[in-house]
């Protein structure tokens, strides 16, 4: 690479990470700035105040969300979990067996992909009410499985596809039931795989907005987008964006916080050494 | 420890492909058994239906007097060394060699014995606590036989282990499996398609086409009396040379001019116009260099050379010849059969190094003639082979085979 061709992939570089990180720095820089000087017409805050954060961990907005942060970790990790789970044994099935109707579950489960969201709130709110099912966790792990096990098992399947077959014919020859060459060969080797699949089901389940605020209505299971929207300012005529960029600062921070564990699990080669290199 | 027995055994995909068709083998206790062929003869099928991981359609599997037939691969106590290793990435060197014996809830410390002799058998001591990733392919190759080694099993079974590696690593491998193989004195089936490994290697070579078995017997006898043309072809390096011949009396009218027979070997002949003559490479030397002695029990003839390669240790000269077409059609069918290409009818020729025959030039070579062979081009059948000297090498063979085994066991 030349050096003119250098410099500008780093200028371009600069400009793309400045342009997807200035919302990121205008709200961290929004969730310092005490509510009289929102609209200080700079970047910075005039002063910097711990204002924000104290009205959403201590002050008025923390019964709203406090409960939130809760409940959408609860109710995010374990929709995560169990499509986890089930996406392994699908994605399973469809790399390894043939069986008729595999291109159905694939497509089927695209399509549930690309169904929106807001077309089944409706139904869904109609059908939780009756059943009992409103407002509460499972009310919500279940429709979150439905945004988060399809990409799950795509991504998955793709994954098991790539591990060798011999692998696993070679743990049957070891000795291995079917179940144990499953367990100790191909879940390792996935590994990488699966947190990646996690990661991605958890963000999806963490970022709901629609579902989270159409059903629930009180702190039982109401997750943090929907409580954000909630918020409202000391008078009527203040709006709560102060609280509202500190709140999102605080829901970012574990999303990051997971990237960071887990990026040397997903780089990781997935095969790595396994056959002839 | 235990013999393999197979009794017509076929393998037919859903499309009522016969893959591996009605294949009988019997593999003594111990031996060390070849299957060879071209790609798509079918005999990687065969060796996985051995172990269990493909079905079989009909016939018997025996291992050690048991039917296996239905059982699954781990309960039948083989080990295989795949073709592209199938070391588990995951785990250390340690623990993949392990691998066979955890499964088998083996006490630690007979783990931690058995994984070390094995390690230490094949030279991977040093190595235990690596990541496969991290070695090079013929440590990986090891790797993969120390797991097959660390289990009692009673066979190995190998899937073209080495094809993977380079030439030179190859060749010190071979050498590596076969010595493992007689100081363990276990049964062993080996499939290749490099016939320099299935002629090393095996105490018998099975060699196989388009899933049916042509030819079970000692290298020496596979090479010497081939029963037919594709075995001939298949076996030897440079391959057979077959040139179109007509009989003549006792004698045989080829491109290089007649060659004498003998009453006894013209007598199979009859009732044949077109005949098929197969010389080896190395059954013809440079006329010059021949002794007075050894002339007498061959031909001489004179012929323009094409090309020569000169490799130090030996020199090949390429003669052209023409062939009528329907034997030319045949061979290009056979050689493309056999995975090469040959694009003329040319016969190849091994001199001595020090022969001063050149590229361009008419020269005289000499031809051995006893040990040639002359097949039907219509059947492929060879007419002149000698069933009793066949049967005599493969005996010797196992003769040796069982005198190794002794020793080793000593």
């Amino acid at each position: 690479m030349s050096t003119r061709e250098r410099t500008l992939w780093i200028v371009v570089g600069i400009l793309i990470v400045v342009y997807a990180l200035f919302p990121v720095a205008w709200i961290v820089s929004l969730s310092f700035k005490s509510s009289a000087d929102i609209s200080n017409a700079q970047f910075l805050p005039t002063e910097f105040s711990s204002e924000n954060y104290a009205v959403i961990l201590t002050g008025d907005a923390s019964s709203l969300f406090l409960p939130a942060l809760v409940n959408s970790f609860g109710i995010c990790l374990i929709a995560t979990a169990i499509s986890c789970l089930l996406s392994m044994f699908c994605a399973y099935a469809i790399a390894r067996i043939d069986f008729p109707g595999k291109r159905v579950i694939l497509s089927t489960a695209l399509a549930v992909a690309i169904f929106p969201t807001i077309s089944i709130v409706t139904p869904l709110f109609n059908l939780w009410r009756q059943i009992g099912l409103y407002d509460t966790w499972p009310g919500l792990i279940i429709p979150y499985l439905s945004l988060t096990l399809p990409i799950s098992i795509w991504t998955l399947s793709a994954f098991f596809r790539e591990i060798p077959w011999e692998m696993e014919q070679a743990a049957q020859v070891d000795g291995a039931t079917p179940w144990q060459a499953f367990r100790k060969v191909i879940v390792p080797l996935a590994a990488p795989g699966v947190f990646t699949t996690a990661i991605i089901a958890f963000f999806l389940a963490w970022n709901d907005f629609i579902y989270g605020i159409s059903l629930t209505s009180t702190e039982a299971a109401r997750p943090v987008p929907a409580a954000l929207g909630l918020f409202s300012g000391a008078s009527q005529f203040e709006s709560p964006n102060g609280p509202i960029a500190a709140a999102a600062v605080i829901v970012t921070i574990p999303v990051v916080i997971l990237v960071l564990i887990f990026q040397r699990r997903i780089v990781a080669g997935l095969t790595n050494g396994a056959v002839k290199g | 420890m235990a013999s393999i027995e197979m009794s017509h055994i076929v393998k037919e995909y859903g499309d009522g492909y016969p893959a591996v068709n009605d294949v009988s083998l019997d593999i003594a206790d111990g031996e060390f058994m070849i299957l060879v062929g071209p790609s798509g003869c079918g005999k990687s099928t065969l060796l996985r239906m051995i172990v269990g991981l493909e079905d079989i359609t009909s016939g018997d599997m025996v291992i050690a007097g048991n039917r296996v037939n239905d059982k699954a691969p781990r309960d039948r106590n083989l080990s295989m060394v795949f073709q592209n290793y199938a070391l588990y990435p995951h785990l250390s060197v340690y623990e993949n060699i392990a691998f066979p014996l955890r499964l088998a809830k083996v006490p630690d410390d007979e783990v931690r014995r058995r994984v070390e002799e094995a390690a230490d058998i094949l030279e991977l001591r040093e190595h235990l606590q690596r990541k496969p990733a991290n070695l090079s392919g013929g440590q990986r190759q090891r790797v993969a036989m120390g797991r097959a080694i660390v289990r009692s099993a009673d066979a190995f079974l190998f899937d073209e282990p080495l094809s993977n590696l380079d030439a030179k690593l190859r060749g010190q491998m071979r050498t590596e499996i076969s010595r493992l193989q007689r100081r363990l004195g276990i049964t062993t089936v080996y499939v290749t398609h490099d016939q320099t490994e299935a002629m090393t290697l095996g105490d018998r070579v099975c060699v196989l086409r388009k899933g049916v078995v042509q030819q079970v017997a000692s290298p020496r006898e596979l090479y010497e009396q081939p029963v037919n043309l594709f075995v001939a072809g298949f076996i030897g390096s440079p391959p057979m040379n077959f040139l179109p011949a007509s009989v003549q009396g006792t004698a045989l009218r080829t491109p290089f001019g007649d060659i004498e027979l003998g009453e006894e070997r013209a007598q199979k002949l009859g009732g044949h116009d077109l005949l098929l003559v197969g010389i080896r490479p190395e059954y013809f030397e440079d006329a010059s260099l021949v002794d007075e002695a050894k002339k007498p029990h061959g031909a001489t003839f004179t012929a323009q050379v094409d090309v020569t390669e000169w490799l130090g240790d030996a020199q090949y000269a390429y003669i052209p010849y023409d062939a009528p077409p329907e034997v030319a059609e045949q061979l290009k069918e056979l050689s493309r059969e056999l995975d090469s290409d040959q694009l003329r009818t040319q016969a190849v020729v091994s001199i001595d190094s020090t022969s001063r025959i050149r590229e361009g030039r008419e020269a005289e070579f000499w031809v051995d003639t006893r040990k040639l062979h002359v097949f039907d081009p219509k059947t492929g059948e060879n007419l002149t082979r000698d069933a009793e000297a066949g049967r005599r090498l493969t005996e010797m063979a196992e003769e040796d085979r069982v005198d190794q085994v002794e020793r080793a066991r000593v």
